[in-house]
């Protein structure tokens, strides 16, 4: 990025702020880190795929064809046919619908949940902070994948309970970080000054002090957005959760699997494949997303 | 050159830091010589480069920095061609470094003794059975008392001037030849910066070792240093001896930065740059470009001031005339004229419950262990009373209680005993988490001491000031929300298309003028100014401190100035009121505290603040 250099040389700088500032500062960013703007790249797929994969797709992915049964990927299938002769591509596509919404919806919730559970107890302290502190040593008491598939048992086998399932899972996590960033903004002076202009406590939590904890928050919900692609997929996987024939990467992994032995791999290569990228690219994005919030960094 | 080869030579240093704006240079071009045994001042404000060139000269600048051009030789070593591993045997053995946080330079969960064996054995100076001798020989030539007991402190069991002798014992560990000591004394107590800088000059002559005193305070450094670099913006502007540079400054930013320091015997207006002094006449708009100092960061406000002033905004009490005698006698004249003063305080307490941590090491080693009370007491029950449009200062060093002081009467904490009346209401009486929605809130506001933390990253200016009219104030409409803040920017001098700004994209001075503007947003009657200047630079200090003053005689408020330092809050205030450990030792009118104080705490106070006794 050599233009980035030569065009501002000058040590004081115009703020000019608004777009051209964004779009400057995602410049840097992408330039010191190019795997970034590789991981944004995908995560645009993914979207795209999410949203108008269904109108695109070739065949219909619940459209069962017994005489193309198993075939191999070809120019016909680009990714082959499954036992039922169900067109993969078609399915691995119209699939990251269910999963992204899954996975978007469960951390909306987790984050909701978390998220503010944790900036009270961090900024109220006392009996708040022991009530959130022990729920989140409760749930973190289990195995996550097992308290996961506990839930979604006793609760009922529907996408819902998915979600509420991967929500509650991930809820000692948000509610930490939110605690840990509220706890050390609770003194500061910015704080002490909405006291003196007149705020309720209430307000100051959620007018002062969450507005400066949501980039990091942003980095924590890109991270456990993959967890929760690979919860929601790993639910479906064992029979819970989303059920056959509707097109989701696990049940599609599932079913491929008793095929493997006998050759025909491409029935669970293909979904696993999205399921290892989506959760890729979540990874990525939260890395590099973490990189242009932490200070640290910012040079 | 005959000269003799200097202990240190940076010739024509250029060093680069890459950051996400571009590529800046923080230092350009600049020689610096250091001989032996010579103590050398480099003199600058923020953001002129001389950290970095102190770094540039270990070479431990952080990866985005970088030395482009020059050379930095030392004994004669090149420093830009050493190899790191050169580099680090040479660090710590032959050039040493002071930082400024005594305490965060050193490992809090280490022993301080051990600390300094472990620079003694890097650098194997001694054999391993002769260490602790040895580091309790330098604990005591750094004036601690009773080192072999304080050979087992860890730093939190010390105080900050503690720390930072512990710090010095570290660096002169090794006998090093020369000594960068960076801002070694901001953050401490002035009677502590005296004892150090003291011990610092002390024990670098002693050894023949040079020294190169980084600092912003220009006193300082003309009063221990032999000559003096001034930097500014990256560039050495005036290299001098002290004495030449304290008495005639050739340099038109010496000259700035002399003007600009508080000292004893100068009014509030001196400290402003020569064309700004004398009878103010209604001044044009183009002010700003004339004056070098004030440039973007006053932007003409002052004279805004006259003009924009609603008349609803006119003060209780007629507005003092200006100059310091008459302004102490018009608030004379203010007490004497039958109404009730403003604040009262009367035997004011706070309490807190003493801590047992640390506890059990004092206990361990005290001669004679006293039963320890209970309680702490922060405040000690002091009294005193603030009469309407009059200024009083509150100063003490830290841990006197003044800011607890200030905290209770802002009824940001309760009170463990005592009575705070406040226009004829006890304020102490109502607690601290319901008077944030009371009417009286908006009457008492506060002006904190760092600008930055004090305000919201994520508000812009105009979003901060508008917080408490949002809030407490009448104006509710958008417009009218606008138009307010508008006319308070204009009151405190900030150029209106700052208002949209994020304080991040705010200088310093911008930023305490955003914060004076939302503490007088709801025409408060007293304004606390907790340490208001004492995150700015001196020019910029100089710039805020008369604007508050201009502040307080438009709209007639009373100020309760806190702060550490005398000299600051004389300019400003009409009586004094010095703390020390939680009590007030003595009080009285401003001229009368610093011409002839009473008390012995006064007069060390007084005679600490560093100032060069040229003829």
């Amino acid at each position: 990025m050599t233009a980035l250099s030569h065009e501002r040389s000058a040590p004081e700088v115009a703020h000019n702020t608004g777009f051209t500032a964004a779009l400057r500062h995602a410049r840097y960013i992408l330039s010191e880190n190019a795997v970034t703007g590789f991981a944004f790249a995908l995560f645009l797929l993914i979207v795209l795929a999410a949203v108008v994969g269904p109108y695109l797709v070739p065949y219909d992915p619940l459209a069962s064809d017994t005489a193309a049964a198993l075939k191999p990927p070809s120019a016909a299938h680009w990714f082959g046919t499954d036992q039922l002769g169900r067109d993969i591509f078609s399915r691995v596509v119209v699939a990251t619908r269910l999963d992204f919404l899954i996975a978007v919806t469960s951390v909306a919730l987790v984050f909701l949940m978390g998220g503010l559970a944790g900036v009270a107890a961090g900024f109220f302290g006392g009996w708040t902070e022991r009530v959130v502190g022990r729920i989140a040593d409760t749930i973190m008491a289990f195995p996550l994948f097992v308290l996961a598939m506990g839930i979604v048992a006793a609760l009922g086998n529907t996408v819902e309970n998915v979600v509420l399932a991967t929500a509650i899972v991930n809820f000692p996590l948000y509610a930490r970080v939110a605690r840990a960033e509220a706890n050390v903004r609770r003194e500061a002076g910015f704080v002490l000054a909405a006291r003196l202009c007149g705020n309720g406590e209430m307000r100051i939590l959620l007018a002062q002090i969450l507005p400066n904890i949501m980039p990091i928050m942003l980095v924590q919900m890109s991270l456990t957005m993959g967890y929760a692609i690979l919860n929601a997929a790993g639910l479906s996987f064992i029979g819970l959760g989303v059920r056959p024939p509707t097109a989701e990467w696990g049940i599609m992994v599932a079913e491929g699997a008793a095929f493997m032995v006998s050759g025909e791999w491409w029935i669970a290569f293909f979904p696993g494949a999205a399921l290892m990228i989506a959760v890729f690219c979540f990874n990525l994005l939260g890395d590099g997303l973490r990189d242009i919030v932490d200070p640290q960094r910012r040079t | 050159m005959t000269q003799p080869v200097p202990l240190l030579d940076v010739a024509d240093l250029t060093v680069e830091f890459t950051t996400r704006r571009g590529v800046v240079r923080a230092v350009e071009h600049i020689d610096v010589r250091v001989g032996k045994g010579e103590t050398v001042g480099i003199v600058g404000e923020s953001g002129s480069g001389k950290s970095v060139t102190s770094y540039a000269v270990m070479r431990i600048l952080d990866r985005a920095g970088r030395i482009v051009d020059g050379a930095v030789h030392f004994t004669g070593l090149d420093v830009r061609a050493a190899s790191e591993e050169e580099m680090r045997d040479l660090r710590g053995r032959e050039m040493s470094m002071i930082f400024q946080n005594p305490r965060a330079a050193l490992n809090p969960i280490r022993k301080v003794g051990r600390q300094i064996e472990d620079v003694l054995e890097q650098h194997s100076q001694v054999g391993s059975f002769a260490l602790t001798e040895k580091a309790i020989e330098l604990l005591d030539q750094v004036r601690i008392a009773r080192p072999p007991e304080r050979y087992h402190a860890y730093p939190f069991e010390l105080s900050g001037g503690m720390c930072q002798r512990v710090v010095i014992a570290l660096a002169l560990a090794c006998r090093p030849q020369l000594l960068i000591a960076d801002e070694p004394t901001t953050g401490l107590d002035v009677t502590t910066q005296k004892t150090v800088m003291d011990l610092i000059v002390e024990l670098t002559k002693e050894r023949g070792m040079s020294t190169i005193l980084i600092t912003h305070d220009l006193g300082l450094a003309a009063t221990y240093c032999d000559r003096v670099v001034v930097m500014e913006k990256g560039r050495v502007v005036e290299t001098a001896p002290s004495r030449e540079i304290f008495t005639a400054p050739s340099h038109p930013y010496t000259r700035k930065l002399m003007r600009a320091t508080p000292r004893p015997g100068v009014s509030l207006r001196d400290l402003l740059p020569g064309d700004d002094v004398g009878p103010r006449p209604a001044r044009p708009q183009t002010r700003s470009a004339a004056s070098p100092l004030v440039g973007e960061a006053w932007g003409g406000g002052s004279s805004l001031l006259q003009e924009t002033r609603p008349p609803t905004l006119t003060p209780a009490p007629s507005p003092s005339p200006r100059g310091g005698a008459e302004r102490t006698e018009s608030a004379a004249r203010l007490r004497g004229d039958g109404r009730a003063p403003l604040l009262v305080v009367e035997k004011l307490v706070k309490e807190y419950p003493r801590k047992r941590l640390g506890g059990r090491f004092a206990q361990k080693f005290a001669r004679n262990p006293a039963p320890e009370p209970e309680t702490f007491r922060a405040v000690d029950g002091i009294s005193f009373t603030l009469a309407r449009g009059e200024s009083v200062g509150l100063v003490g060093e830290s841990g006197c209680g003044k800011s607890t002081t200030s905290t209770m009467i802002m009824r940001l904490i309760d009170k463990s005993d005592g009575v705070i009346m406040f226009d004829g209401e006890d304020i102490g009486g109502i607690p601290a988490n319901t008077f944030a929605k009371l009417p009286l809130r908006r009457r008492i506001q506060m002006v904190f001491q760092d600008p930055t933390d004090s305000l919201n990253p994520r508000f812009t200016a105009a979003r901060a000031i508008a917080d408490p009219i949002l809030r407490l104030g009448d104006a509710k409409r958008r417009e009218a929300v606008r138009a307010r803040c508008e006319t308070l920017a204009a009151q405190v001098g900030l150029p209106l298309h700052l208002l949209d700004r994020f304080p991040h994209q705010l200088s310093g001075g911008q930023k305490a003028r955003v914060g004076i503007a939302r503490a007088i947003a709801l025409n408060p009657d007293l304004v606390v100014l907790d340490e208001p200047t004492a995150a700015l630079d001196v020019s910029v200090q100089a710039v805020v401190l008369n604007l508050l003053q201009e502040l307080k005689e438009s709209l007639g408020m009373s100020y309760l100035f806190v702060s550490h330092d005398l000299n600051v809050v004389r300019l400003l205030c009409d009586r004094v009121l010095v703390m020390r450990a939680g009590r007030i030792v003595e009080q009285g009118p401003t001229a009368q505290i610093l011409t002839s104080p009473q008390a012995q705490y006064t007069r060390d106070l007084l005679a600490a603040v560093p100032h060069p006794t040229f003829a």
